[in-house]
């Protein structure tokens, strides 16, 4: 029945997104596997590598400061999303809109605003990392906490206050286990995104301060230690792995049941002064601790000795001693590269949808497979690649679309997860009566399916874009020196001494964050809600 | 013993309560009857703490409350969703207030033992709260209520999300307990016989303002105005004139007899039978009958009006 063409259209949507993945995700880490438990052409024990005291130190600092950060991320974000989760305001939905900003900035463009927003002897260290992980990840914890919080009852603290629960006890008592759920699941996004953090770590680490990722491409790219590179990349894999698990085990004790009520039966206005400080006090510092290191990022990118001008944005367009192109070509590249992965990733982010979409029933075993790029980290991707593929049949350095095809590795998980839900969505009796009256298979694709999950796919493509342009982790193991990428030019800069070549990176940081932000609102104005956040 | 004065609630322009004055002595229970968005439900959350009137003040054992925060009020909430804590079983939850005031480990098994014997749900200790049915819920939510033995027991229509055999039920068995614990309570609902079936007095609110506080005898006997009489159901309302369905008396007419009026239509209510009759001047009038014998929907009837039945207001 090779003929029928909704079977074949179903064997692709799920033989196509496979094929990919086993080529560029599971065959790179198998080689990572490979090359990790090999040394001098035979098998050898990885046990030196993970006893080097070195290796400990870089798994300990990486544990304690995503535990840190992820602590310090709940300092910062939790009164806003208190004050979001409680009352209704004029501006409520812009605030929520605008606190999205810092989680889709290049990780690059963040870690150039704490170093230029941090006082000297501060801007590089573990409390610059730390800083930045909650400036990156606070609207995980605002958006996931308040969304949830605005589902509670109001009436349980209600009932608890008359009970005689005392307002601190009855937070701890009442409030703060009903919350549970959401904390557990913004608690271990931001674990998960502050253990694999890559860009930040390595640009406000210094020397002295490494996670597992950046160690990676310590080994891999500046000492040359492939099989030092490959053991830690299979740590790293089993370190995020445990965490998944662990918080999939405290998601699953601290889901409890208790009836959501609408936002509009629990929101409401702010009345006593009290209620209104509160409301302006945290939103206001959050914007402070939101809006300063942008706004500094732009100041110190037009800073010219005592005064301001543009000699930094022009001197863009000239050679630099620090790149084998001009940064305008390094935005230029960035676009193209960009584009190319978009049209990947949704191209093969939406076959896998449709594949996700229509296996309901079974354990989902596309979609778990889907996600593992996510908990793979670029970092890992991106030396996958170079050990897998530095050789005939696919050699890299020829290969000027291996970048883009990492780029849209790391996008295909979100691409999956925004279309897939709509995807789901749709009512089965919609197709069923198109079928009715006489639409094929395939028309009632193009007819029905097609029309509705346009939009998310119009939203997911923004996203993959975003993502693209600011990919750091595996794009800086594969882009060529002549071909640099926007976030490879910035580190290629601050990798550079000299005033000029600081200016420079922050005028790119600058362009790439006006181009993220452009390709994010362009698609947010569709406004279509996404299943993560 | 609690008494609200000239209390005054704004919601924006609107006024949920305006100027309510209420007493509510020891051991008696006073029922709230009003139509939804007459301001009862305001009126708790005022004497609870949990809504700041703008005006007004309410008195228990005659201290003047507004200072006083809600988890130092002694005052007990049921509400009618339950609002159960689900992050607790049963024993956790009529527990909570216990241990909110301080009692011992061994004085708070005894107790909640104690009350979930009272309402009936003895053994149910360690259940889930999700899985217990609506009826069950609601006894949850009434023993945590009754546990730390507040000065006043508030009840936000703690019938009305169950349906009517069940309501029947826990009716009775509400009753029982207040007679028996002699609370002091204040409940509010919408239901007539609810009313009437639990409270020692009544107060009729509409749009924010308490219009009638009497016995369910004097309610019944003297409606306040005719709006009070439509809402208690006493159906025949002419002008300033009430006629109780129970004073008129329909009977099958004899031959060559003109009558007074056809029968419409026949409604059971349990052990009468409500009729109602097309007089022949066009208007209509109920009829409260015995439900043994009694003329069927379309015949000629004679009507008579005993006059005791026939009140002013």
């Amino acid at each position: 029945m090779g003929s029928d063409p909704s079977r074949s259209w179903r064997t692709a949507t799920y033989a196509v997104p496979l094929a990919f993945l086993a080529l560029f995700f599971a065959y790179p880490l198998l080689s990572i596997l490979e090359r990790g438990l090999r040394a001098d052409g035979s098998v050898a024990s990885p046990l030196d590598v993970l006893t080097d005291p070195l290796t400990r130190d870089v798994v300990w600092f990486t544990f304690w400061q995503a535990l840190a950060s992820t602590a310090l991320t709940f300092a910062v974000g939790l009164p806003a999303a208190y004050v979001l989760g409680r009352f209704a305001f004029r501006g409520r939905s812009l605030v929520r809109a605008l606190v999205v900003v810092p989680f889709v900035l290049p990780t690059v463009v963040v870690a150039l605003a704490f170093l230029a927003v941090l006082p000297a002897g501060l801007e590089r260290g573990w409390i610059a990392i730390l800083i930045a992980h909650a400036f990156f990840n606070v609207a995980v914890v605002v958006l996931v906490v308040s969304t949830f919080w605005a589902s509670l009852d109001r009436r349980m603290s209600e009932v608890a206050a008359t009970l005689g629960a005392a307002p601190a006890r009855n937070f701890r008592e009442i409030t703060l286990p009903l919350l549970a759920p959401s904390l557990a699941a913004a608690g271990s996004i931001v674990f998960l995104f502050s253990f694999t953090s890559f860009g930040i770590v390595l640009i406000l680490g210094g020397p002295a301060y490494s996670t597992i990722e950046a160690e990676i491409y310590n080994r891999a790219v500046r000492i040359f230690d492939l099989r030092a590179a490959a053991i830690l990349s299979v740590v790293q894999l089993i370190c995020v792995g445990v965490a998944v698990w662990i918080t999939l085990k405290l998601e699953a004790v601290a889901a409890v049941g208790a009836g959501p009520r609408s936002e509009r039966d629990v929101l409401r206005k702010p009345c006593t002064p009290r209620e209104r400080g509160l409301v302006g006090g945290s939103l206001g510092l959050l914007a402070l601790f939101l809006g300063v290191p942008l706004a500094v990022l732009v100041e110190r990118s037009i800073a010219v000795g005592d005064g301001y001008g543009l000699d930094a944005y022009r001197a863009l367009a000239r050679p630099t001693s620090a790149l084998l192109a001009t940064p305008w070509e390094a935005v230029w590249n960035s676009l193209l590269y960009a584009a190319a992965a978009t049209v990947i990733a949704v191209v093969i982010g939406g076959l896998a949808a449709f594949a996700v979409a229509n296996s309901s029933g079974q354990p989902r075993a596309l979609d778990v497979l889907l996600m593992l790029p996510l908990g793979a980290s670029a970092v890992m991707l991106g030396f996958g690649f170079v050990i897998a593929f530095d050789r005939a049949p696919i050699d890299f350095r020829a290969a000027p679309w291996i970048v883009p095809v990492v780029q849209a590795l790391v996008a295909l998980p979100f691409v999956v997860r925004i279309v897939a839900p709509t995807l789901r969505a749709i009512d089965q009796r919609q197709r069923e009566a198109a079928a009715m009256l006489g639409a094929s298979p395939g028309r009632v694709r193009r007819e029905i399916d097609l029309p509705i999950v346009g939009r998310a796919l119009a939203v997911a493509a923004g996203f993959a874009f975003a993502i693209s342009l600011g990919e750091f982790g595996a794009t800086v193991f594969l882009a060529r020196p002549d071909t640099p990428t926007l976030p490879v030019a910035i580190f290629r800069f601050l990798g550079r001494p000299g005033e000029i070549n600081a200016a420079q990176a922050y005028a790119l940081a600058v362009v790439l964050m006006a181009l993220t932000a452009t390709s994010i609102f362009a698609v947010g104005r569709l406004r279509v809600r996404c299943g993560w956040v | 013993m609690l008494r609200a004065e000239d209390v005054t609630v704004r919601f924006g322009e609107s006024a949920a309560l305006a100027g309510v004055t209420l007493e509510v002595a020891r051991d008696e229970v006073v029922a709230v009857l009003g139509a939804s968005g007459s301001g009862k439900s305001t009126l708790l959350r005022v004497i609870a703490g949990l809504q700041r009137p703008d005006s007004g003040r309410v008195l228990l054992d005659d201290e003047d409350l507004a200072p006083v925060p809600p988890h130092r009020r002694g005052v007990g909430l049921v509400f009618q969703e339950h609002v159960l804590f689900h992050h607790m079983d049963v024993a956790g939850n009529v527990a909570f207030g216990l241990r909110m005031h301080g009692a011992a480990g061994q004085e708070i098994d005894r107790r909640v033992h104690e009350l979930l014997e009272l309402v009936g749900l003895h053994g149910l200790e360690r259940r889930s709260v999700a899985t217990l049915s609506g009826g069950e819920q609601q006894r949850v939510a009434l023993a945590r209520a009754l546990a730390p033995e507040p000065r006043v027991l508030l009840l936000d229509e703690p019938l009305g999300s169950l349906d009517r055999p069940l309501r029947e039920r826990l009716l009775e068995d509400l009753e029982a307990l207040f007679r028996e614990l002699r609370v002091t309570a204040l409940f509010v609902t919408h239901d007539q016989a609810e009313a009437f079936a639990l409270g020692d007095r009544v107060a009729v609110m509409r749009e924010g303002q308490v219009v009638q506080v009497g016995t369910p005898d004097e309610l019944w006997a003297h409606p306040a105005d005719t709006d009070v009489a439509r809402f208690l159901g006493l159906a025949n309302v002419r002008d300033d004139t009430v006629i109780r369905p129970e004073a008129v008396t329909v009977r099958h007419i004899g031959a060559g007899d003109a009558g007074d009026g056809v029968v419409e239509s026949l409604v059971r209510h349990g052990p009468t039978v409500r009729l109602t009759v097309r007089l022949d001047d066009g208007s209509e009038l109920d009829a409260a009958v015995t439900s043994l014998e009694h003329p069927a929907p379309g015949e000629r009837v004679f009507v008579e009006i005993d006059p005791a039945g026939i009140v002013r207001v």
